[in-house]
């Protein structure tokens, strides 16, 4: 892999290599190429003399796979195979690179990697393709209506030459302002099963390179001294007992007091001298609170009138509809607080050029934040900041904080050294564990009524718990009348017909940082929502099956069509109803981020001496599949973050700080946890959807439905674990 | 002080005090940067490289207890076969998400077919227990050690 350090240094690569193609977007939106370095021009697609094309990925590759899926797009078009295209992480550009779903902001987020990328590298494809064939037509005197791209070879009756051929002289062409975009069925890539991951060999051989493998010459590691709990200001240090370890440089209070930065020659240096510096701290504005406070105050909550209501509903109606109902299931759940916990601990490397410029290399989710944070910390123009995006070791949200946390905080580290050496700041996994920001903890209270036939009359629908987006950047993306969206998405919108819904929000205060984490809001409101779906079928006398679909009985609502489809599906493939003996089944449905998955689980044992699960069959509608096999390990791998975490994760406080120090008291989802999991896609020929986030919801109240029809027992408070299942 | 060690076939002198894990060594001095640091107490599996050819926590391995020692990281374990036969089936399989703890895996996953040729579902699970994996790609690593062997077996 190529590791480009700036668009800069890789034009002047590119061009230096002779005839080039390029092939992107000009500030104004318009489809341009050029030959040139110019300002205002920056590409998705390199084409080098030699006829090797590059794919300009603008998200960065956390394991979700746009390496191979961008440079999927552009092979398509071109028409090439995946091994004769190449990809490159884009530079920090905001204004080209942007995520077309987030304005003018660079950033991966909300599973839009694919969704917002599908036409736009299509395009650039397209344009390049369209060029190379108008160079060939000419250079062949035929027409270009008989020009065809195959498999890298450029073709027109008897004559035949590879792409490089014509680079140069597609590269005095004007791109075309519409290219024509391949149809579905001239798709030979996008949807092709056997495409495969372009970053698989170098991440099973050790090359891969993550911006923890980083080593500038003559970079020393930083680690960071943070208060027992958050809020804490460092006043001053001892580090006469850090002298001691060999390797140690020095010590130095951040400017925003958040801790005391501490500097060593190798990462062994920089965490012994940091466990033996003393600190002196602040603690007056600390947190202070316990985590069962955090949780009253979130009971409470949901005792109360909510502060908003969020789908305007006649409240009083529906309580009323609820009170005269033949049957009501009254439930209270509560979730709590979660850390991300990503493979790679937190990490970047900050340096400045011999021209003054600031270069971070880093695992970056959203470059545009560090780039305006480092304006600031740094006084200098946008054009002397370059980010370096490298392979990065997992998020799961965690390295996408809209305060850009620990890019300011190695800005930070950096700026008040005499910036002749970089500083790589490395985050140890008890820093990630207990410094973090968190899956704001969630209380929901539910009270469904039923009539005689069985059918719901009323779903009055309580949530509260610590808004993720107010105080941020995103608030006015997010917050609409008061109501944060990521508190709530997944229960109103939900395609689910549900008459007399009423649906309340009431935010609490502050108790820690917190952050999205995968699949956000809908950790919460689809186990919220799914779980009560069965223990209505269940009090209706219904199949939990057949009273979903009557929920989304209307065919003319692509909404209700597609979500039934994927639930049929996957009770299809799991064989529903007919777990073998000693086996139950629990089913759960869920839209998130434009896609539908449902899943089946299949379980064994019992809660109290163990429950095993066997078996998750999961079905997926994500629109059109660009790489069926990325989707289905998306799948898989949501469906292990989800069921992991309800297992027997939590983060909790005493006095404000974290209980938890690392993996032995957070316990990761192991490889015996899930005996087998089968993933089907739906066919589809709509655009694409997301697929990194959306196989997360369904997987836990899915598990929690099959305990219940297993054992009995429904689990209303997170982890199992603490609230008595246990797992084999 | 001076240390020597033999890594990868060859001897390296490395300047480390005792009780260096030898992790900090093979990252930082070495600068073998594909043995992984996921979370330093020996319970995740992302640094393990081959002490004698046994999978070992190189995040809880003194750097002189192992001066003797034949040390192999994922940067070699593609000249042994079994190394290559699983880069084989890992490859195939797309087994990798972020890939950041799969070096860890690959060398367990040697480790195992090393002593058992043919392991079942079971006998991966409780060998690859301590690999974690938060990406979740367990069914996949279960499916590229039992592709591994397929491809040694034939």
């Amino acid at each position: 892999m190529t590791i480009n350090t700036s668009r800069r240094g890789f034009l002047k690569g590119a061009a230096a290599a002779g005839a080039v193609l390029l092939v992107g977007v000009r500030t104004d939106g318009a489809l341009a190429a050029t030959t040139a370095e110019t300002a205002q021009f920056n590409p998705f697609v390199k084409i080098d003399a030699d006829g090797t094309v590059t794919a300009i990925v603008k998200h960065f590759e956390k394991g979700q796979g746009p390496a191979t899926g961008l440079p999927t797009l552009i092979a398509e078009e071109i028409g090439l195979r995946m091994d004769q295209i190449e990809y490159e992480f884009a530079p920090s550009d905001p204004q080209v690179y942007n995520n077309l779903l987030f304005g003018p902001f660079q950033g991966t987020g909300g599973s839009t990697a694919m969704a917002n990328s599908w036409l736009q590298y299509r395009q650039a494809g397209a344009a390049a393709r369209e060029m190379l064939i108008a160079a060939a037509a000419q250079g062949w005197d035929v027409d270009t209506s008989d020009v065809t791209i195959e498999e890298g070879i450029i073709k027109a009756g008897d004559n035949s030459a590879p792409i490089r051929e014509f680079v140069a002289a597609a590269s005095q062409l004007e791109a075309p302002a519409e290219p024509r975009l391949k149809e579905l069925s001239e798709f030979r890539l996008i949807g092709n099963d056997a495409v495969r991951r372009k970053d698989s060999a170098i991440k099973g051989n050790g090359q891969a390179m993550y911006a923890m493998d980083i080593h500038l010459p003559n970079q020393m590691i930083a680690m960071i001294k943070r208060p027992e709990s958050r809020g804490g200001l460092a006043i001053s240090f001892d580090d006469s007992v850090s002298k001691e370890v060999k390797g140690y440089i020095n010590a130095a209070v951040l400017p925003n007091q958040a801790g005391v930065a501490v500097y060593a020659e190798n990462t062994w240096a920089a965490i012994q001298a940091r466990d033996a510096l003393e600190v002196e701290w602040d603690m007056a504005e600390a947190e202070t609170r316990h985590s069962d406070q955090i949780k009253a105050e979130i009971l409470a909550a949901l005792d109360a009138a909510p502060t908003y209501n969020v789908n305007k509903a006649d409240v009083a109606a529906v309580s009323a509809a609820i009170d005269k109902a033949d049957k009501v299931i009254e439930k209270t759940f509560y979730f709590p607080l979660l850390a991300h916990a990503p493979m790679e601990p937190l990490n970047c490397t900050i340096e400045q050029t011999a021209d003054g410029n600031i270069v971070l290399h880093d695992g970056s989710q959203m470059p545009t934040g560090p780039h305006m944070a480092y304006q600031q910390i740094f006084g200098l123009p946008a054009e002397k900041i370059q980010i370096n995006t490298m392979l990065a070791g997992g998020s799961f949200g965690r390295r996408a904080t809209p305060d850009a946390d620990y890019q300011v905080e190695a800005g930070l580290t950096f700026v008040v050294t005499d910036r002749s050496r970089p500083v790589k700041l490395v985050w140890t996994r008890e820093d990630d564990m207990r410094s973090g920001y968190y899956r704001p903890a969630f209380g929901h209270k539910v009270r469904v009524g039923l009539d005689s036939d069985g059918n719901i009359v009323g779903w009055q629908h309580q949530v509260a718990g610590q808004s993720i987006m107010k105080g941020t950047a995103f608030e006015s993306f997010a917050v609409h009348d008061g109501v944060d969206h990521s508190s709530i998405e997944g229960i109103a919108d939900s395609p689910y017909k549900i008459p007399g819904m009423a649906l309340g929000l009431t935010d609490t205060p502050k108790a820690t940082s917190v952050l999205w984490w995968r699949s956000v809001g809908h950790t919460h409101t689809a186990y919220t929502m799914e779980t009560m779906m069965d223990l209505a079928a269940k009090a209706a006398g219904r199949d939990p099956v057949e009273f979903r679909l009557a929920h989304l009985a209307d065919d003319s609502d692509s909404d209700q069509r597609r979500k039934a489809a994927v639930l049929k599906l996957a009770v299809e493939k799991a064989g529903w109803g007919n777990a073998p003996a000693g086996r139950a089944q629990g089913i759960a449905v869920h839209k998130s981020f434009g896609s539908y998955a449902a899943q089946v689980v299949e379980v064994s044992g019992d809660p109290e001496t163990g429950i095993r699960i066997e078996k998750v069959t999961c079905a997926v509608d994500c629109g059109i599949a660009v790489n069926p096999d990325v989707v289905r390990a998306q799948m898989e791998g949501g469906i292990g973050y989800g069921i992991g975490h309800v297992m027997r994760d939590q983060i909790t406080l005493t006095n404000g700080a974290v209980d938890q120090f690392n993996f032995p008291d957070y316990e990761p989802l192991r490889i015996g946890d899930i005996a087998a999991i089968d993933v089907h896609i739906v066919p589809s020929a709509e655009a694409p959807t997301g697929v990194g986030e959306p196989g997360t919801p369904p997987s836990a109240p899915a598990l929690a439905n099959a305990i219940n029809a297993l054992s009995g027992v429904h689990v209303a408070e997170l982890p199992m674990a603490e609230n008595g299942v246990n797992f084999v | 002080m001076a240390l020597t060690l033999k890594l990868n076939g060859e001897t390296h002198t490395v300047d480390a005090e005792p009780g260096t894990p030898l992790l900090w060594v093979i990252r930082d001095e070495l600068k073998l940067t594909g043995t992984k640091f996921g979370c330093g107490v020996a319970s995740c599996g992302a640094c393990t490289v081959h002490v004698n050819g046994e999978p070992t926590r190189s995040c809880q391995t003194y750097v002189e207890d192992v001066e003797d020692a034949e040390i192999t990281t994922i940067e070699a374990i593609g000249d042994d076969t079994i190394g290559a036969a699983v880069q084989q089936a890992w490859v195939e399989l797309d087994v990798v998400q972020c890939g950041y703890c799969q070096s860890g895996q690959v060398m367990s996953a040697v480790g195992l077919l090393s002593e058992n040729p043919k392991p079942s579902a079971e006998e991966i699970d409780a060998y690859m227990h301590g690999n974690a994996c938060r990406c979740a790609t367990y069914q996949r690593i279960r499916a590229g050690v039992q592709r591994a062997s397929d491809i040694l077996e034939a």
